[in-house]
């Protein structure tokens, strides 16, 4: 088991990597009341085209299927998992993103019986026709649900503009028709393949002793076996640097319309330093100019073209990475525009010293602030990991950013192939 | 798990509550204003954490007062108010980096202390009056809050309930204020107002963060500035609107579900022996998807998605709540009032008590690992007048057996059963 230790947020990690390719780490909060765990697979609904375990030809798998397992592995034979976490006094709880799937508790006593708990329960499938097709009536009902949402269909809406082939343009549930089509054995495929241990991260956060959490851990990982993995072969397809499309309409009953300004922030791999300047540029620039602070929603706000539902949001992943810039509006056409030529203007830009020293402040004390919780941390460091960046480390590689960086960012940060808008209104 | 310890110091213009906590990376200074519920002062009291959020005369802008924040590494300031028994508390909290993790820096929460003073009592007000234009935005904004109630069916039902039971009680007053006296309100009113609570509503501050104690005994005492207190004349006990029989009352709207809730009045409060043994019978008729309501309103009958229930524990009510069909009520009211009844008789197995004691405690510990938790909880005590620490709390609750729950039973009335339902729908009776 390695430790490391991180003076400045006085925190310690240990990790070790198990024989059987599984990832832990372990983070002792010994103040904490609460521990918190979580077992993700890098694997989520953008990964449909690959090469199963054991065998040599690609095959591409229906959409949705990533959300659909992350439903069946909670169901057993005999009962639903759900209830053994509750008489274990935790709370469980699972989820899908476009490139991670994840599941995870927390609870204040019997830590040790629900590791175990989420360890088994995650790695001891059971799939069965019936069991499927009761479940594509279900989902059916949650894609349903997502349909009437018209803040998910203008986040949708938008990322299906910016994105030509890059799967984050399929929505994470699948569509009715994509999950009828799952079988069984899909389930067992996408399982045996991308839950295999190497492909898998242990977190957990809290009250617990770390030698005996980690021996616990282990010995539940040595009684179970895999077979041996190789790299996963996945293939995504090649992304054009340019938006798929300028503009996305969308029509469903919505009292007052929603228009969205997305940018297509990455289109190919990242990782490493490349990575972490991005992430951060991307985050602090954005909301230099359209937080309560800055100058363009000022000017936003006086011309009365934003409300109290304005918003921007902005996220950076391996593959992919987009900013979107949204709110309710009367008037989409003027909405867009305007937002479209302030976006425009930033070439022409220049951050000052000064304000970049406040940029950096504002982006430590949210650090700082989302590490008081557990679960922040726990998500924040597996994403992070993914791409090869400490999380830990975020804020001494924020004191280190200078002026220029910035600049330079900005310089490149917004061209107009890769802005497009998108519009839910009305009948 | 490392236990909350608060130590409290009583100064002449306010109590001051330091909690030196080392779970956190940021510190909480929260500040608190108590005054009685009273129909003349609450709009103006919903009113003015409004005005305030956006910023002290030293930054008379929201831009200005925006970089002031980000410049103390994004601290983050919320005002609020709400009501806690017979009280209506303004509650102003800022969140800030807490420097020891921020390399070469040391001045970050002096500034921030500095900065609650100047939002308290440096508020942006020429002439004697509030800024126009905020004033006048602002009030739409309370305006559109207070309209929107109706929008939320399960809290208007909430509302009209207490409307109806707590006829003529300070407890019925609406805490968002009243259209009609947001109307006549001026900037120079509000402001007037707003200088005569600062002199009579009793003043609580928490700091909590991995701080030294004398440390922050020390900021505060530097930067806090209350210059003026006068005491309020507090009202004496108030009559209380108690019914012989239930009343029933019905509403009809255009709605798609039913909200079916009913009040009842336990007698308990905060500071009672036997509110550990309160906290547990409510755990079981309806605090958890475990507990009666639950279980036999959704899981055996199908009635609802939620069936849950809850306690107001200052003022000393519980009440119960859940959305059904229209068509459905005289059966889920009846399935309702059978768990209460159940709940009285001491139909409970030792297992739902202990599983219930359990959640409790899970849920209890789990608040003190948040730091607004911790203060919410810690002021429990400011607002019931009684010293019980969270951890005593804790203790109490695990030691409260069957005896007790059944006998809390004995104490609690039905007052006013309360149904919004849609046009067609309702009572046969």
């Amino acid at each position: 088991m390695n430790s490391k230790e991180y003076k400045h947020i006085e925190e310690t990690l240990y990790e070790e990597k198990l024989d059987n390719g599984l990832t832990v780490f372990l983070l002792p909060r010994p103040q904490m009341s609460k521990t918190y765990a979580i077992f993700s697979t890098n694997y989520g609904s953008m990964d449909r085209t690959f090469v199963p375990i054991g065998q040599s030809e690609e095959v591409t798998v229906p959409d949705g299927i990533a959300h659909f397992l992350e439903h069946k592995l909670f169901e057993k034979k005999d009962r639903d998992v759900f209830a053994d976490f509750s008489k274990q006094g935790a709370s469980a709880n699972a989820y899908t993103s476009f490139s991670k799937t994840a599941y995870l508790f927390s609870a204040t006593s019997n830590i040790e019986e629900n590791v175990k708990t989420l360890l088994d329960f995650v790695q001891d499938p059971y799939f069965s026709e019936q069991s499927v097709e009761k479940e594509k009536g279900i989902i059916g009902q949650e894609i349903k649900m997502y349909d009437d949402q018209p803040d998910w269909q203008s986040f949708m809406g938008t990322v299906k503009a910016l994105f030509k082939e890059t799967p984050i343009n399929i929505d994470i549930a699948g569509t009715v028709e994509s999950i009828n089509k799952i079988t069984k054995d899909d389930l067992y495929t996408c399982y045996n393949t991308f839950y295999h241990p190497e492909n898998m991260t242990f977190f957990i956060a809290g009250n617990f002793n770390t030698e005996s959490m980690m021996t616990l851990i282990k010995e539940n990982q040595q009684a179970k076996e895999f077979p041996k993995l190789e790299e996963i072969q996945r293939s995504y397809p090649e992304e054009p640097k340019e938006v798929a499309k300028k503009q996305y309409k969308h029509k469903m009953p919505v009292s007052v319309a929603k228009c969205t300004v997305g940018i297509k922030e990455s289109y190919q791999e990242l990782n490493g330093s490349e990575f972490v300047q991005k992430d951060l540029l991307q985050d602090m620039i954005i909301s230099y100019f359209f937080s309560k602070s800055g100058q363009f929603y000022e000017e936003l706000y006086k011309e009365n073209i934003i409300d109290s539902s304005f918003y921007f949001e902005t996220n950076l992943d391996k593959n992919y990475g987009y900013s979107i810039i949204g709110g309710n509006t009367n008037n989409p056409e003027q909405f867009s525009t305007k937002i479209t030529e302030l976006l425009l203007s930033t070439n022409n830009m220049k951050i000052t010293e000064e304000e970049f020293e406040r940029m950096k402040r504002k982006r430590i004390g949210q650090l700082l602030r989302s590490m008081n919780s557990l679960e922040n941390i726990a998500s924040k460091f597996i994403h992070y990991h993914t791409v090869q960046v400490d999380y830990f480390d975020l804020i001494p590689i924020i004191q280190e950013l200078t002026v220029d960086d910035a600049n330079d960012y900005l310089k490149n940060w917004i061209s107009k192939e890769r802005l497009s808008v998108c519009t839910i209104s009305a009948e | 798990m490392v236990t909350i310890k608060e130590e409290v110091k009583k100064l002449d213009s306010y109590n001051l509550h330091l909690i030196p906590n080392e779970k956190f990376k940021t510190v909480h200074i929260v500040v608190k204003l108590k005054a009685p519920l009273d129909r003349e002062t609450i709009t103006k009291r919903a009113l003015l954490p409004l005005i305030l959020q956006q910023g002290p005369r030293k930054y008379p802008t929201r831009k200005e007062f925006q970089i002031a924040l980000e410049n103390l590494y994004g601290a983050v300031l919320s005002i609020d108010g709400g009501k806690k028994g017979n009280n209506h508390i303004l509650s102003f909290r800022l969140e800030v980096a807490n420097e020891k993790f921020i390399p070469n820096e040391s001045d970050v929460l002096k500034q921030a202390i500095r900065l609650v003073n100047d939002v308290i009592f440096q508020p942006n007000v020429a002439n004697n009056c509030f800024d126009e234009t905020i004033f006048n935005r602002e009030k739409e904004t309370l305006r559109q809050k207070i309209r929107s109630v109706v929008d939320d069916k399960m809290r208007y039902a909430n509302m009209r309930l207490i409307d109806e039971m707590c006829e003529g009680e300070a407890y019925q007053i609406h805490v968002s204020g009243y259209e009609e006296d947001l109307d006549k309100l001026t900037a120079a009113d509000l402001y007037e107002y707003y200088r005569s609570l600062l002199k009579e509503d009793q003043i609580d501050i928490y700091i909590l963060g991995d701080l030294d104690k004398v440390y922050m005994e020390e900021l505060v005492g530097e930067s806090f500035q209350r210059d003026q207190i006068s005491q309020r004349t507090e009202s004496k006990d108030e009559q209380l609107n108690k019914k012989k029989e239930p009343q029933e009352i019905i509403e009809k709207q255009n709605v798609q579900q039913a909200k079916l809730h009913i009040g009842y009045r336990t007698n308990i409060t905060y500071k009672d022996d036997n509110y550990p043994a309160l906290q547990v019978f409510n755990g079981i008729l309806g605090g958890f998807p475990s507990s009666k309501l639950f279980i036999n309103v959704r899981e055996k009958n199908s009635l609802a998605y939620y069936a849950s229930s809850r306690l107001e524990s200052h003022k000393g009510l519980l009440f119960v709540f859940s959305g059904i069909a229209p068509e459905d009520y005289e059966k889920a009211r009846d399935i309702m009032r059978q768990q209460m009844d159940a709940m009285k008789n001491g139909d409970i197995t030792e297992e739902e008590l202990s599983e219930t004691k359990d959640l409790i405690v899970n849920q209890l510990l789990e608040t003190l690992d948040h730091p607004q938790g911790i203060i919410e909880m810690l002021y429990q005590q400011v607002i019931a007048e009684v010293e019980l620490s969270p951890h005593e709390l804790i203790e109490n609750i695990k030691k409260v057996n069957l005896e007790e729950v059944t006998e809390v039973g004995k104490s609690i009335e039905e007052d006013t059963i309360y149904l919004l339902t849609s046009e067609g729908g309702g009572s046969n009776e």
